[in-house]
């Protein structure tokens, strides 16, 4: 959609300094809600023998993932060419359907509504969502 | 039809039940025109929409964010019919109204995280589930009647 403004940098960065100590926590609920919530993203885990919200691989692929965001933040002026070997990874290799990113995306948002209700105001909200849909759209551009 | 186990009625009536609609009502309409800047198209007649502080206190915003969420209270009380129960309103959100159906979505998700605010970690991922799956039925219902 459309790229991230000077604002939206600032308020992404500002946000993550505040919350990133609990990132890890962050990562852990969401994926844990993704299997719960949307089943269908268990599919992409059929290799565990465990797929509830509460095994341990689910929770530390969560943590796995979240430190791909907090990459992402650290990359926030360039997110393709700063993912370009993550995207490469989930299109030849994962091969997770984009779609699956808004899904888990939405359920970061959830949590860090949960964990944060205070800080995680409606401006923190849209700024957030860019950058996580930018950083969607980055991972996925090596797909085709 | 929607299959509703007694755990996920039991999980919607609870949350509707204790539910501040005075405070969560507005908190979520307005997110959603902050959020989704292109949901202010429907709104042009509602003052001030300028920037996200004058949407957060726009009076008229809050008294509609109000009036919605009270819509949702008639699909709580006929979870096993909500396709017919909103087959009118689905009408009205079409004919008089011309609210793209997608945007239902757009509002439905930023309830979701305003009561996910609200509820902290008692909103669980199996009350998320039920919540999200009931906001989906009635978004369906709502775009039903499109032609």
């Amino acid at each position: 959609m459309t790229s991230l403004t000077a604002k939206d940098k600032a308020v992404v960065k500002d946000f993550w300094g505040r919350i990133s100590a609990k990132g890890e926590d962050v990562g852990r609920d969401a994926l844990s809600r993704m299997v719960v919530v949307y089943p269908q993203t268990k599919t992409y885990f059929a290799h565990w023998k465990d797929v509830s919200p509460n095994s341990p691989n689910v929770r530390k692929h969560g943590v796995t993932v979240m430190n791909g965001v907090a990459d992402a933040v650290g990359k926030i002026d360039d997110l393709k060419g700063g993912l370009l070997s993550l995207s490469e990874l989930h299109a030849f290799t994962l091969r997770v359907d984009p779609a699956n990113f808004k899904i888990l995306s939405h359920c970061i948002l959830v949590v860090m509504s949960i964990m944060f209700p205070n800080d995680f105001t409606p401006e923190v909200h849209v700024a957030f969502d860019k950058f996580l849909a930018s950083l969607a759209l980055a991972l996925a551009e090596k797909y085709r | 039809m929607v299959e509703w186990s007694d755990q996920e009625r039991s999980i919607i009536n609870s949350i509707f039940a204790s539910l501040d609609y005075e405070d969560i009502g507005p908190k979520a309409l307005s997110r959603c025109l902050i959020v989704y800047p292109w949901t202010q198209r429907y709104f042009g007649g509602f003052g001030n929409l300028y920037n996200a502080e004058a949407i957060k206190t726009n009076p008229m915003i809050a008294a509609h964010g109000i009036k919605v969420l009270h819509g949702l209270d008639r699909a709580v009380k006929n979870m096993d019919n909500i396709k017919a129960t909103y087959a009118e309103l689905s009408v009205m959100h079409s004919e008089k109204l011309h609210i793209d159906p997608d945007n239902f979505k757009l509002l439905a998700d930023c309830l979701t995280i305003v009561i996910a605010a609200k509820m902290g970690t008692a909103f669980t991922a199996d009350i998320q589930a039920a919540f999200q799956k009931f906001l989906s039925v009635v978004v369906n219902a709502l775009g039903r009647q499109y032609h």
